[in-house]
């Protein structure tokens, strides 16, 4: 109960970080000139397909918790590398575009799009991988035989995280990635 | 008498345990709240000293017109540090060092819900602080005030490494704060004694509880800020260079977004010291307990809605002006209401005028002159005339010393017997305290004027006008009297540790959980505790017949 607390209450606190960059973001998207630079750069497409991986990581995370709940370890080991696999998925995906966009001098220093773009899609990839790793040591434990009975709130506790870390995405890809393309 | 429930197990880590049965290694290795908590108060000690050191040399360099006792550059560095010491160096941890020495006494636990993660809290403050001092030997301090403005912040600005220390030092503090304030609420939720239940909590307590909310959301736009302006710095981004276009107001918003709940975050936890003091002194329950909760929530959720009374100059237009204008002087009035429970509390009471009391008292004018100086700024076009004056600095320091500060000292006397177990010398605490109030006044009553005067805040010197010379040299005085009282407080500190009266566990007839326990209280704080079935449950164990 008290961890489930804690982690609500980190949870809560990072999403004010991510207002505050979704400000910055969005501050600055009103400014004449972004929004035509913000559709040259941006590929809808291949990062909603991204996008796709990321959420259906979450789905993958709430089977695993729920394996975890009935006690059947073999699956909540299934699930938990399936999660892996799909967040790698969107972490290469995010790695590659942006590996394109350096390459067409779009950086964190050639404009303010670059400059609020990479802090922000930056700061959630981040938020990403530590989840990543949180769930691979998680993994791990499961494999050592550490969730063999029931009891343990670690894996909820991650759960309320990645769940979290997925619906920042939600508005990140609706705000900077979807919107531009529906008031163009 | 109910049972108490450990927050952590007692068995060590294995291989982990080294053992810690005295000496320094015993403090910097410690979990326990109290510990943590004298180490807190300790550090913002230090750093008073720091600070009061650098604002000195800046009231020398301004004791007379046309100085030139220091260098500009220096000059700038010396506010900035001030500024920056007094408000994440000495009021922030003073408030943690009160919150976690006397939380889980209050509430009757023994520790806090993470005891790891509250020392952890604890050193990344310390360390914060170390680094920011760090910059005066690696090129620099920081130069820019304590908010720091773009494009001041800016490389081309300050290409000194000042700057990347200011970010970097208050990023890793201002993790510490966050985490702690986690700590608290989990703590103040899931650990207290069974059968207190949230109406029954001090005061104290629920201004903690009120203002780690506060933290939690307030925070993170200061973290996110000092990331981006990092990332400018570093990476050349352009969140606040107009060059790439970037936006320095952009900067103002973050940083107020902070910054306005922050000045509120370092008033409620000391709003739930005198909450506790009042009636304690008075020898009456407090006066509108439901009141006090309420206007303390409502203070917490206005504080987010004015941060742009501090731009009104900044040219944001009249609508947005006149709505911010509007819900500052709102804030206000829940405000009034504090002060005026307060004033109930004491109407028709038993006062005894000990020095925390004395104190209390103090704060209740004093606070009064900054918030009334505040409202008047919440008046556009006064704060275009002002904004940026001596005013501003007069308004800041009648809240935050006659407010914070006095609130701090008041529970420093309030408390130090259960944490020292010892009792300061009266006569001389008396000479402190009037001492210190009036040195007080005399270095900041009269900026309100130098800023009426049209005296610019921030400049390095000023030319002979007529009157400024005068009042200038008033105000330093009384800067170095405050000085002097200062050292006689740490001097009555270390009197009273090393050969004070011991101290009983109850001296002041208090009613609160606290005042159970030994003075100083056990490593383990409470083995069993009295049943808690009013606001003060100590006072009816007492006195069973007239009981609450
Ligand atoms: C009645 C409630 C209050 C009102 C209406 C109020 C209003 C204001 C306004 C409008 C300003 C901006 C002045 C300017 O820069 O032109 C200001 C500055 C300030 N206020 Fe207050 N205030 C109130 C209470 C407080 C409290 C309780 C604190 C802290 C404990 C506080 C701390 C400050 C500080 C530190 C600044 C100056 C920041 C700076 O420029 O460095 N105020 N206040
Ligand atoms: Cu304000």
């Amino acid at each position: 109960m008290d961890n489930k607390l804690m982690i609500k209450l980190i949870v809560g606190t990072e999403a004010m970080f991510f207002l505050a960059l979704i400000m910055a973001f969005v501050y600055f998207s009103l400014v004449p000139g972004f929004r035509t630079h913000q559709l040259v750069s941006l590929d809808i497409k291949s990062t909603g397909v991204f996008s796709l991986f990321l959420f259906s990581s979450s789905f993958t995370y709430w089977r695993a918790e729920e394996n975890f709940r009935k006690g059947d370890v073999k699956h909540l080991k299934v699930w938990l590398l399936l999660t892996i696999l799909l967040g790698v998925i969107f972490l290469f995906g995010q790695g590659k575009e942006y590996y394109d966009l350096l390459n067409h001098q779009v950086t964190i220093s050639s404009s303010t799009f670059g400059t609020s773009f990479f802090t922000l899609t930056g700061f959630h990839g981040l938020h990403v991988l530590i989840g990543l790793i949180v769930i691979a040591v998680l993994t791990c434990l499961a494999f050592l035989g550490d969730y063999d009975q029931p009891g343990s709130s670690l894996i909820s506790m991650v759960g309320i995280y990645w769940h979290f870390v997925d619906i920042v995405w939600v508005f990140v890809f609706l705000i900077v990635y979807v919107l531009p393309f529906i008031v163009r | 008498m109910k049972a108490i429930r450990l927050p952590e197990s007692e068995k060590p880590i294995p291989g982990l345990s080294v053992s810690t049965n005295q000496g320094l290694l015993q403090w910097i290795s410690s979990v326990d709240h109290k510990q943590i908590g004298i180490m807190y108060l300790w550090l913002s000690v230090l750093f008073l000293v720091m600070g009061g050191c650098e604002i000195l040399l800046v009231r020398l360099q301004l004791v007379v017109p046309n100085n030139d006792f220091l260098d500009p550059e220096v000059f700038n560095q010396l506010f900035t540090m001030h500024g920056t010491t007094m408000i994440f160096f000495v009021a922030m941890p003073a408030i943690f060092g009160f919150n976690t020495y006397l939380v889980p006494l209050m509430i009757g636990a023994n520790d806090m819900a993470y005891p790891r993660l509250n020392a952890f809290s604890f050193w990344l403050t310390f360390f914060g602080g170390l680094m920011l001092y760090f910059s005066f030997l690696a090129g620099g301090a920081p130069d820019a005030g304590w908010f720091n403005y773009a494009p001041l912040n800016q490389y081309n600005y300050s290409s000194s490494p000042g700057i990347d220390y200011y970010c970097s030092s208050l990023l890793i503090a201002g993790i510490g704060t966050v985490s702690a304030s986690a700590n608290f609420i989990v703590t103040i939720l899931k650990y207290r004694v069974g059968t207190m239940s949230l109406k029954h909590m001090p005061l104290f307590v629920w201004m903690v509880l009120i203002n780690s909310f506060l933290i939690l959301a307030a925070f993170p736009a200061l973290n996110a800020a000092l990331a981006m302006l990092l990332l400018d710095r570093q990476l050349h981004a352009h969140f606040f260079t107009a060059i790439g276009g970037g936006s320095a107001i952009l900067w103002q918003h973050l940083f107020w977004l902070f910054g306005h709940p922050e000045v509120y975050i370092v008033i409620l936890p000391i709003f739930g010291i005198f909450s506790e003091i009042f009636p304690v002194y008075s020898r009456k329950p407090i006066f509108g307990y439901n009141f006090i909760i309420g206007s303390g929530m409502a203070i917490a959720l206005l504080a987010f809605g004015v941060w742009i009374h501090h731009m009104f100059a900044t040219g944001l237009g009249n609508t947005v002006n006149g709505f911010f204008a509007a819900s500052s002087m709102l804030i206000g009035i829940p405000t009034g209401v504090k002060i005026f429970n307060w004033l109930a509390t004491m109407y028709g009471g038993a006062i005894r005028f000990k020095v925390a009391m004395m104190f209390a008292v103090a704060f209740l004018v004093e606070f009064t002159i900054g918030g009334l100086s505040g409202i008047s700024f919440a008046i556009i076009p006064i704060d275009w005339q002002l904004t940026d004056t001596y005013y501003v600095v007069a308004h800041l320091h009648y809240v935050f010393i006659g407010g914070t500060l006095f609130g701090l000292l008041s529970g420093l006397f309030y408390w130090f017997p259960k944490i020292s177990g010892r009792i300061p010398d009266e006569r001389l605490s008396k000479w402190f305290f009037w001492l210190f109030v009036i040195s007080f006044n005399l270095t900041f009553l009269v900026q309100h004027a130098l800023g009426a005067m049209g005296m610019a805040r921030r400049v390095y010197t000023y030319p002979d006008f007529a009157g400024w010379g005068t009042l200038n040299l008033i105000s330093t005085t009384g800067g170095f009297l405050m000085g002097i009282s200062i050292g006689l407080l740490v001097y009555i500190l270390v009197k009273a540790i090393r050969k004070g009266v011991q101290a009983p566990a109850d001296p002041w007839d208090a009613s609160t959980l606290e005042w159970t326990t030994s003075s100083p209280p056990e490593l383990k704080n409470f083995d069993q505790v009295i049943p808690v079935n009013s606001t003060r449950p100590f006072r009816d164990f007492k006195r069973p017949d007239d009981a609450d």
